[in-house]
């Protein structure tokens, strides 16, 4: 039987949207003592709990603002929930806009290597995979170069190269098949099937339906942060069709 | 226990970041590292020259006086301003992807205390040159050092953690460490102050209190043990101060920066 391998409960994320930003120490002491620290609340998540099986690859659908994104980084670990608890089984790699964690000053090379630390892997694994990173990337000479002479193209592919080195439990892809040229996206989305197809649980984000039907056999769909529909691919984007009209 | 195996997790993770900023720091510039040792070779000089100029003295020591007291206090400064940046400057990584966030002031601290230890160096060499011989006491050090580095440690927490929701912050801190530069007794001698009756001053900040003691280790005296207390236990309790602060209030972080 498969197992959970990921188990969100009741989650929740709130926001404070200031109506006046308030981020200096005189203006939060007056506003303080006049019993004016007025917060908007904004719930980004409500209520969400779903739970995803091994080997399942679970699209998440909605329109900008529904929470997709917010839903990620909760998942990630990134983002700590305002309320309900988020459970993970293994080893988990975020492809949330990749290159974010390049320090610019940085070449390439040395890049590999930071990137690869926050990502949480040893020394000694960076330097066996690293050529692998360097090839797949397609970077050639340009490695040694620093980041800040980049193109945006660039610095996808390196990052793209390096967080799928490894083979994770769970994959979550926000918009990531869109890197590089069309060259480089049919490169890194037979790279992602290929891992698909050893079992890999994916959570996806795209606003191609038609990309998320090719990877995903399972969805959830987000109005204004609630659930309002999960279940096999088809049912639910059935369902978000009918909402695009 | 779950704390532990998160650093072992991230050990690697804290070494590149102790070895970017020590390499960044001094990237494109001609002399490089050598710059640890000469900028506080050339401060220590000018300040001779002033001070002693300004006092109308002769003591040939004066110099190494100025330098104990000097490097610890730029130690300090600089990590302490450069934690309470830490958080923000890295945003764009605690955004996108999870990783223990006080390894970001604690980095910036441990890679300023490496600079630090290498830059000990001009002051071996003046030492020497002055005439000021290491005796069995200069062992001592090791304590006003590891004192130091809690203390900058802890500090640094509490400022990383302020800063995420009061930038002011960092513009406040480098008034209060302009402050605590001419309450250090650097580049004048206590009796003064003493003897116009604001010892109390130099009593209370605790950072005068560890370069008290580090002066006592290179010039051969024994520990002044109020100092040790009290930097110590200040050390202790910020440090302790800080890392409640920071767990306390880390979730928030993501919302602020």
């Amino acid at each position: 039987m498969s197992k959970t391998v990921l188990k969100v409960d009741q989650v929740g994320m709130k926001f404070n949207l200031n109506s006046e930003k308030v981020d200096d120490l005189k203006d939060y002491i007056i506003k303080f003592l006049k019993h004016q620290l007025m917060y908007k609340e904004f719930w980004a998540l409500k209520d969400v709990s779903f739970e995803v099986q091994q080997g399942e690859r679970v699209g998440i659908l909605g329109l900008n603002g529904a929470g997709k994104s917010t839903l990620l980084k909760v998942v990630a670990g990134v983002l700590k929930p305002t309320e309900g608890s988020v459970e993970i089984k293994g080893s988990i790699v975020p492809l949330l806009e990749l290159g974010a964690g390049f320090d610019k000053q940085y070449t390439g090379r040395e890049n590999i290597f930071l990137y690869g630390a926050m990502l949480g892997h040893s020394k000694e694994f960076i330097r066996e995979k690293y050529e692998e990173i360097i090839e797949f990337s397609e970077l050639g000479d340009f490695i040694d170069v620093p980041v800040k002479n980049y193109s945006s193209g660039m610095k996808s592919r390196l990052g793209f190269s390096i967080a799928t080195v490894v083979e994770p439990d769970i994959l979550i892809l926000d918009e990531v098949l869109s890197v590089g040229d069309a060259k480089f996206r049919k490169k890194s989305e037979k790279k992602i099937m290929s891992m698909i197809e050893k079992n890999v649980t994916v959570l996806f984000v795209s606003h191609s339906l038609e990309q998320v039907r090719r990877v995903c056999n399972k969805a959830i769909l987000l109005e204004k942060g609630h659930i309002i529909a999960q279940g096999e691919i088809e049912e639910v984007a059935a369902v978000y069709e009918s909402k695009l009209l | 226990m779950r704390q532990v195996k998160n650093l072992m997790k991230y050990r690697f993770l804290l070494l590149e970041l102790v070895k970017k900023d020590i390499k960044l720091k001094y990237r494109r510039s001609y002399l490089g590292i050598v710059w640890t040792l000469l900028e506080p070779l050339l401060t220590m000089i000018v300040l001779t020259v002033v001070f002693s100029g300004l006092y109308g003295k002769a003591d040939h020591t004066f110099p190494v006086y100025i330098l104990t007291g000097r490097l610890l206090y730029t130690f300090f400064a600089n990590s302490t301003k450069a934690a309470t940046k830490s958080i923000r400057s890295n945003a764009a990584m605690i955004k996108k992807v999870y990783v223990p966030k006080y390894i970001y002031p604690i980095a910036t601290t441990l890679s300023n205390y490496v600079i630090f230890l290498i830059s000990l160096v001009v002051l071996v060499i003046v030492s020497l040159v002055l005439g000021v011989y290491p005796t069995l006491y200069i062992v001592e050090a090791v304590v006003p050092l590891m004192i130091v580095l809690v203390m900058t440690v802890g500090v640094g927490l509490c400022l990383s953690t302020m800063a995420v929701f009061f930038r002011d912050m960092e513009y406040l801190w480098g008034v209060i460490l302009t402050l605590v530069m001419y309450c250090s007794a650097i580049f004048y001698e206590p009796d003064r102050v003493l003897r116009q009756g604001y010892g109390w001053i130099l009593d209370l900040n605790p950072l005068y209190a560890v370069i008290v003691n580090f002066r006592n280790a290179v010039f051969g005296h024994p520990l002044e043990l109020f100092s040790l207390y009290y930097s110590a236990g200040f050390a202790l309790a910020t440090l302790l101060l800080g890392v409640f602060l920071f767990y306390r209030k880390q979730d928030k972080f993501i919302l602020n920066i």
